[in-house]
């Protein structure tokens, strides 16, 4: 099967500061897969540019052989660093914002999360602890039957129980089809559901591994490499 | 069933060794069906994909076999299973030996001491 997204020499320089430089890279279907990567690495210039947010200076994107548009975003189901959502609206009404926004959304799957982490369809966002809110917007994103979902810093803010039922859905949720690209710092705690892992530094690919193959070479896991990979 | 992955190691190999730890054991029956692959992963909480190449390697083995109809069932070859068992004994009792050989026991005094031991 042809990998679902491919970039050829990407680049993105914010004016005299190159984020990314030259990234080829190419991500095969049924896999999850962590982008991994210190604070100003280029994790989240990467996921823009997939999602269309930014253009790149040079090289190219490709999603399922198109470059980011609006078709892409049908087939992408994203979850940015920042909420874009109104804080105003309860859940039930960003429900109904997805359903509009997304042919792919399957209200259904999003009741039946919402109830297992016990969160009301009536609260507004406003009214949530950060957590919470993490929850919704997770909820939203893997409610859509997409083919790729990227998921930028997902667990961040969710305590230690709920990051479990998470790492379930996103385990138990994606098909053979579909693809998960995870951006985050928090290594250990995901390590076990990634089948590969990306290095980023200073805008380049160092590294792409499978977990396996990174614990059979090093004799050690993905959390210590990137520790040693990064020191400071 | 608690699953105990290590860090240091490829993950698919740990899963390997406690599902074949657990088939000698007999909490997973000689004949019986495997839940699916989906479900294993989601109880051991890791990747299906590893838990597929997991289960890949134990058919290989000659552990588990495929009906293309009706899913993954544990071998009834309940002799390889008692072999299996025994090799693995043999290893626990070889780390054992050479532990107590490195307190300073000798073979005489190792097998004193189990009998000594065994009995209450």
């Amino acid at each position: 099967m042809s990998a679902i997204l491919k970039c050829t020499n990407l680049t993105k320089q914010f004016g005299k500061k190159l984020a990314l430089s030259d990234v080829n890279l190419s991500l095969e279907r049924g896999k999850i897969i962590g982008l991994l990567g210190p604070n100003g690495s280029g994790k989240t210039t990467f996921i823009k540019l997939l999602n269309g947010l930014l253009v790149p200076t040079s090289g190219e994107i490709r999603i399922n052989g198109l470059t980011p548009c609006p078709q892409t975003k049908q087939t992408v189901s994203y979850l940015p660093d920042k909420t874009y959502l109104n804080d105003w609206m309860k859940v039930c009404d960003l429900f109904d914002f997805f359903e509009d926004f997304y042919n792919n959304f399957d209200r259904m799957k999003a009741v039946e999360m919402l109830q297992r982490l016990n969160i009301n369809q009536n609260d507004r966002l406003k009214s949530m602890s950060k957590g919470t809110k993490e929850k919704v917007q997770l909820i939203l994103v893997m409610s859509r039957n997409a083919d790729l979902y990227v998921l930028d810093e997902p667990i961040g803010g969710v305590d230690p129980a709920s990051r479990d039922y998470i790492l379930n859905t996103i385990i138990t949720n994606y098909s053979e089809k579909a693809s998960v690209l995870i951006s985050t710092h928090l290594i250990a705690d995901i390590e076990s559901v990634l089948d590969d892992v990306i290095f980023l530094k200073d805008g380049k690919v160092t590294l792409t591994s499978s977990v396996d193959d990174i614990r059979m070479q090093e004799g050690k896991s993905v959390d210590n490499l990137f520790r040693e990979v990064f020191k400071c | 069933m608690t699953w105990d992955l290590k860090n240091d190691r490829p993950i698919y190999i740990q899963l390997v060794e406690q599902i074949t730890l657990l088939i000698i054991s007999g909490q997973f029956e000689a004949g019986s069906r495997l839940a699916s692959v989906r479900d294993l992963a989601t109880e051991a909480r890791v990747n299906p994909n590893t838990m597929q190449k997991a289960l890949a390697e134990l058919e290989r083995i000659g552990l588990v076999h495929t009906n293309r109809t009706s899913g993954r069932f544990i071998t009834e070859d309940t002799k390889m299973i008692e072999e299996m068992k025994k090799n693995l004994a043999k290893e626990e009792l070889k780390t054992f030996l050479e532990q107590m050989k490195q307190l300073g026991f000798t073979d005489e005094e190792i097998k004193t001491f189990i009998i000594e031991n065994c009995s209450n």
